[in-house]
């Protein structure tokens, strides 16, 4: 078992015929993921990658039972794409495109919000269950299939702390990018709840960073409801406040969403935070030992 | 993007937000003869820089001079504008180095009953645009929220369905205004959030909001900040941009698709990711090190962005030391030896570097480091790079 996609998920690449989505469309099918259409307004009839190309999602779902997507249409028109993907009835919507507005994705999410669609991203780096499915840019040779579920805000780090966990021997069941805008569709907690229920998964590690709220509600439903072991990284200790590290979302407010209040909220709810990014792996493997100590 | 106040208030007035009577001037004939055109009374010099707390800032030249000053004369506007302009004014969000300033807006003087606050942010929480008000006006909003949180009222509203009536009416009560202000009130707010979303801003904040002696509301300060992300679909505000008022160095990032923050530290750092790119600055800190500052090189990371980062980095006089820490995913670790490599030659490096790799093709990418006779310190894993780039920036004076 895994989360959100498995071996027998079927993908859609919308903005298959760019740069980006060609190329990743490619990866994605050498990992072994079952990439059925594309979209591309314009240009169905054709082929990428022996994939068949579509104008609309509608049409790409009727065709192809696809349940699905990632998104990798330019920041403009990648709000409209996410509305057609749920339009269309898509399970799993993964937007990786970065630069949306966003306002776009207050009315993105808003539609988004009592359908059925689970919204991952924007600005992510997708989604993976090791040795089943891959629907992002993460490298995907750095998984192994294993207990750990992986939630984070960004994506090199995300890759760091992957290769920690696999060099340490421990596998993962699934790896979330969440997206490092203000607005994203999934936040820790749906995920956590998922986690929480996955037969696979024995544990989590959250990797958070500066802004918002997200690492603290995270910690609240931790302490409430998580009966796995958490461990978990907060990026941004050393970063000053009202400067944007990058990420839209990562950014210190008006003195709020510092590290050291997100990471103070994860150990009072039990997480295990590592210190260094270096300790990531080994703060999960001290997080599953202390739970079967006790 | 950040704007002047002049260029905020400018917009607001152009969405039927009520404003005081300004003019923008430059030099202090002009700021004279700004005085005559608003009536003579009263009126008000106010620096125009991107960083708040003008009011209460100082001006280096002059210290006795504040950024904001009450004139009552021409002769007095004018000796004020003589005082700032071209002068350099310290407040507590420039940092000690403080910012130029190289225009003033000259304001016509009004009677001031109540000082309020009003503002509008997207909230990451309820995923929608909030309206957030406040009786204590003219004091920083963060300091109300953080001493007497219940003194700020937050109305959330949908972007395309605007604010609405009884939201603004809500509002008003709570700020305590009646009578025929309360109609004002509601047309003001709403003018408000209707530009806020107009223009895809990222905050809109107006402290204070003053209620004058006559019943008015008037935005007397006025700050606005532009989705940048959203630009594109607003030509006419791409000119409000002001670049002599950011960093040089973040510019020129900028132009290369770097992302780059100025810190105050001594150890310079290039990563890939913004994620890893501040959990390195983290990580330098935790090891007694100070970071210079936060470079993402998205990515890509060729030759020309990170010879371009290089060189930025290089050109803080502040930096003793460089790391590298590069985490190659679908990017080998061979192209990006290839590109430190020849950015290295490139840019004739004064101070050590420490490389770290890790990910596809790390070995070769290593190799290459190491045979390539350049004084490149190849670290093993991010402890290591941590404590040799901190050992090596402490040897240097």
């Amino acid at each position: 078992m895994s989360i959100l996609i498995d071996k027998n998920t079927r993908v859609l690449c919308q903005g298959i015929t760019g740069n980006a989505g060609l190329f990743h469309t490619r990866q994605c099918l050498e990992y072994g993921t079952k990439v059925v259409g594309g979209v591309t307004p314009g240009k169905g009839g054709t082929t990428v990658e022996g994939v068949p190309v579509f104008d609309t999602v509608e049409e790409a779902v009727e065709k192809t039972g696809a349940d699905a997507t990632m998104i990798f249409v330019p920041p403009a028109f990648a709000a409209d794409a996410i509305l057609e993907a749920a339009d269309a009835g898509l399970r799993v919507i993964v937007a990786i495109t970065e630069g949306i507005p966003v306002l776009d994705m207050v009315r993105a999410y808003d539609a988004l919000r009592h359908g059925a669609s689970v919204l991952v991203g924007p600005n992510c780096p997708g989604v993976i269950t090791p040795e089943e499915c891959k629907i992002g840019i993460m490298p995907g040779y750095i998984h192994r299939r294993g207990p750990i579920g992986v939630i984070s805000r960004s994506g090199t780090l995300t890759y760091e702390a992957v290769w920690q966990l696999t060099s340490l021997g421990l596998g993962q069941s699934t790896c979330v990018g969440l997206g490092g805008d203000p607005i994203v569709g999934t936040s820790f907690v749906e995920l956590l709840e998922r986690f929480n229920d996955d037969p696979q998964t024995e544990g989590v590690l959250l990797i958070g960073e500066i802004g918002g709220t997200a690492e603290e509600e995270a910690a609240q439903y931790v302490r409430r409801h998580m009966r796995k072991p958490v461990a978990a990284f907060i990026a941004g200790r050393a970063a000053p406040s009202g400067k944007r590290m990058g990420h839209a979302g990562a950014i210190i407010a008006g003195g709020k969403g510092t590290a050291a209040e997100k990471i103070a909220a994860m150990e009072a709810a039990g997480i295990v935070v590592a210190e260094s990014p270096a300790d990531m792996g080994a703060a999960m493997q001290r997080a599953m030992s202390r739970s079967r100590g006790a | 993007m950040k704007i002047h106040e002049f260029q905020a208030k400018q917009v607001l007035r152009d969405a039927g937000v009520t404003v005081p009577r300004g003019i923008v001037a430059d030099t202090p004939q002009d700021v004279a003869s700004a005085f005559h055109q608003l009536g003579g009374g009263v009126a008000v010099v106010k620096s125009q820089i991107h960083a708040g707390g003008r009011g209460k800032g100082m001006v280096k030249e002059v210290p006795e001079q504040r950024g904001v000053q009450v004139v009552r004369s021409a002769a007095e506007a004018e000796q004020a504008a003589r005082n700032l302009l071209g002068h350099t004014l310290v407040t507590v969000q420039t940092g000690p180095q403080g910012q130029v300033v190289r225009r003033v807006l000259v304001e016509q003087g009004c009677h001031i009953a109540r000082e309020l606050y009003l503002g509008i942010v997207v909230d990451r929480n309820a995923k929608r645009p909030v309206l957030i008000a406040s009786a204590e006006g003219g004091v920083e909003i963060e300091q109300v929220a953080a001493a007497t949180p219940e003194r700020i009222f937050r109305e959330p509203f949908h972007p395309d369905v605007g604010l609405a009536s009884y939201q603004a009416r809500k509002l008003a009560k709570k700020l305590g205004l009646a009578g025929p202000t309360v109609r004002k009130a509601e047309q003001f707010m709403k003018a408000l959030c209707r530009v806020f979303v107009a223009r895809d801003c990222s905050l809109v904040e107006i402290n204070p909001l003053v209620l004058t002696a006559e019943g008015d509301l008037l935005a007397l300060d006025a700050k606005m900040t532009f989705d940048d992300n959203a630009l594109f679909r607003h030509a006419d505000l791409v000119g409000l941009r002001d670049l002599a008022e950011e960093q040089p160095a973040e510019i020129r990032a900028a132009e290369e698709g770097l992302s780059y923050v100025k810190l105050d530290g001594n150890i310079g750092c290039l990563v890939n990711g913004a994620g890893l790119a501040m959990a390195t600055m983290d990580l330098i800190q935790l090891h007694g090190g100070r970071p210079a500052n936060f470079l993402d090189v998205g990515g890509g990371a060729n030759v020309h962005q990170v010879t371009e980062a290089f060189r930025i980095l290089l050109d803080d006089q502040n930096v003793r030391a460089v790391l590298v820490n590069i985490f190659g995913g679908i990017m080998r670790c061979t192209t990006i030896a290839e590109a430190i490599l020849a950015a290295y030659r490139s840019v004739g490096f004064r101070v050590p570097l420490v490389v770290r790799l890790e990910g596809t093709e790390v070995e070769a990418g290593r190799r290459m480091l190491a045979e390539s006779g350049l004084d490149i310190m190849a670290a093993d894993g991010l402890t290591d790079a941590a404590r040799k780039v901190v050992a090596a920036a402490k040897s240097r004076p």
